[in-house]
């Protein structure tokens, strides 16, 4: 049989055994909750993040998908990388993070299936929000741009020091704005703040 | 080692023993078909005697068939040749060059949907036909839309993805009564249900070999006795003009062979694998909630049978399937590249969530009874596990 599967082995190893799926009736013991993506489009994400409020720590993350193999075990390497993280460092965590984990995922799945980072993030909102406690990070983190298809200003920037240098290129690299396109101006205007 | 079980006989199928026999035996044989001496003649005869035995299964005449790359070229070649307004390459008067518009439908394979897309780029009509629920043509439709400025209707004889198969003689006729030409992709067909060009009245059909356990790269388009018709691959006088380039003797011995081997075993496979079908639906049906069948319970191919599930995503589905040694396919985009799910599904109005979540199984000469349960069980297992993690199933949480 061919020994090569879809994905990498790291990837595999998580879709076959995903770590901390959230069971039912566990919910409310979690600190805050997070969505993100949504089910038409292929991917939703949901993230709990238990958090010990005197150390900032985060002591536990389970997630739920509705997802392709990658989506499943890009929630499964996240949920294992940000146990023990302070609160702070989870909220700045990228796709690319979790891309590394799992030793990479061909591009045209990265946007749709991790959306784990941006799910973490709702969850710490949540939380901040619930005990009435301001964001210290919240400025420092991304903002996505392109809704469509979940594209963050850090995406955009990254990009751009990989080589893009046109908004095509942008669309190319990320697939931003390839849908409705609104979020154009935005995205030039990213462009523009590098060119100078 | 894990249990193979192979149930994505839509996609292709194995060689059939026999057919490996008769092409591994072609293999020395390397005359061109087109020399006059000893080894050229026999090479001829192979090709001529496959020729007779395709001809022999869809009651054509040998003359009518052509041989081809695959199921796509032919398709390629009815589509953007014979639609084509101004054929003034191949040299004939045409009555009908002033024709300008075809008529095909929403749920056509894509070698048909993007040859008409380049076709309405140069100026032709287009017409893309919806279907029922069930995935039918609605002959009325057709009758809406012809005109008679139609030179092509291209209607499909069986579904890849969900298994309907087409009222094709109404659909045909109508063509005819309005002057046009009518063609159909019967790659699914073929092989699995008995028919006849004759009693049909198609002008253009087009046949796979390997969705019939015959080898990949060869197919054949049936081309009705007068039928205009320009080639697509010019440049050689192969195949009485209608295909350039030298023969794929072993890939047509394989085709003659397989469609020889369908003719003699397509009847009480067709049986077997109803009654396979049967105890996969009522297996699923009885051990996993929440799922809705795609494919019709009549008019619908022997082997095929497409399902949703509720809250489980295709891709997911078939790689952990693909872990217990089960090949399927899905119509979820996921596993398709692009962002939307399957243009069939769509197109019979499954939502976009189901479509995502959807699963074909098309069985085979291979399959047996248990395998047909070993599929059931490791389905069952595998839903209930996406199901627990899913952010949608019952609502998720």
């Amino acid at each position: 049989m061919n020994p090569n599967w879809a994905y990498s082995d790291e990837v595999k190893e998580h879709f076959t055994n995903p770590k901390n799926i959230l069971k039912d009736m566990e919910e409310s013991e979690f600190d805050g909750k997070g969505v993100e993506g949504n089910v038409k489009c292929g991917d939703e994400m949901m993230v709990f993040v238990k958090i010990d409020k005197d150390k900032n720590i985060i002591t536990d993350c389970k997630w739920k998908t509705y997802g392709c193999a990658s989506a499943i075990a890009s929630m499964s390497a996240l949920s294992e990388m940000v146990k023990g993280w302070p609160v702070e460092k989870a909220y700045l965590v990228t796709p690319q993070d979790i891309t590394e984990i799992l030793k990479g995922l061909p591009q045209n799945k990265i946007h749709c299936s991790v959306l784990g980072d941006k799910a973490l993030r709702a969850a710490i909102d949540n939380y901040y929000e619930k005990n009435g406690l301001d964001n210290p990070v919240k400025d420092q983190s991304v903002r996505i741009v392109c809704k469509c298809m979940n594209i963050t200003d850090k995406d955009i920037e990254e990009a751009i020091n990989a080589g893009a240098k046109t908004y095509e290129d942008l669309q190319q690299k990320t697939k931003c704005g390839t849908v409705c396109g609104e979020c154009k101006g935005d995205i030039m205007a990213l462009l523009d703040i590098h060119n100078h | 080692m894990t249990k193979q079980v192979y149930m994505d006989n839509n996609a292709t199928t194995p060689l059939h023993p026999e057919v490996k026999k008769a092409m591994v035996a072609a293999l020395d044989v390397y005359g061109n078909p087109s020399s006059l001496h000893n080894l050229g003649r026999y090479s001829r005869s192979l090709i001529e005697e496959a020729r007779a035995k395709v001809a022999d299964l869809i009651d054509a005449e040998p003359e009518e068939i052509v041989f081809v790359g695959s199921g796509s070229e032919a398709n390629n070649t009815v589509l953007s040749k014979c639609a084509c307004p101004s054929c003034h390459s191949c040299g004939k008067t045409c009555s009908q060059v002033v024709r300008n518009e075809l008529i095909t439908t929403k749920i056509e394979h894509p070698c048909i949907l993007e040859t008409a897309k380049c076709l309405e780029d140069t100026g032709i009509k287009v017409t893309y036909l919806d279907v029922d629920k069930f995935g039918r043509v609605d002959p009325a439709d057709l009758e809406k839309a012809i005109s008679n400025n139609t030179k092509l209707v291209s209607i499909m004889m069986a579904n890849n993805e969900i298994g309907t198969i087409q009222d094709v003689k109404k659909l045909a006729l109508i063509a005819h009564e309005n002057g046009a030409m009518f063609h159909t992709d019967a790659v699914q067909s073929v092989g699995k249900m008995s028919l006849s060009v004759k009693n049909l009245d198609v002008d253009f059909l087009t046949i796979s070999a390997h969705k019939i356990y015959g080898p990949k790269g060869v197919g054949a388009l049936y081309v009705k006795k007068g039928t205009l018709f320009c080639p697509l691959i010019r440049g050689g006088h192969q195949e009485n003009g209608r295909r350039a380039g030298t023969e794929n003797l072993v890939g047509i011995v394989g085709l003659g062979r397989a469609i020889e081997l369908r003719k003699a075993e397509m009847q009480d496979e067709e049986k077997k694998l109803i009654e396979l079908r049967h105890s996969l639906r009522t297996g699923i049906e009885k051990n996993i909630k929440d799922i809705s069948f795609n494919s019709p319970q009549e008019g619908c191919l022997p082997g095929t049978i497409n399902v949703s599930f509720d809250g489980a995503e295709g891709e997911a589905i078939l790689l952990y399937l693909d872990l217990e040694g089960i090949a399927v396919s899905t119509g979820s985009a996921c596993a398709s590249g692009s962002l939307d799910p399957s243009h069939v599904l769509t197109s019979i109005g499954v939502p976009i969530e189901a479509a995502h979540g959807s699963v074909r199984i098309s069985l085979g000469r291979d399959n047996t009874l248990d395998d047909v349960n070993y599929v059931v069980e490791k389905l069952t297992m595998v839903i209930n596990k996406i199901r627990e993690m899913s952010t949608v199933y019952r609502g998720g949480i």
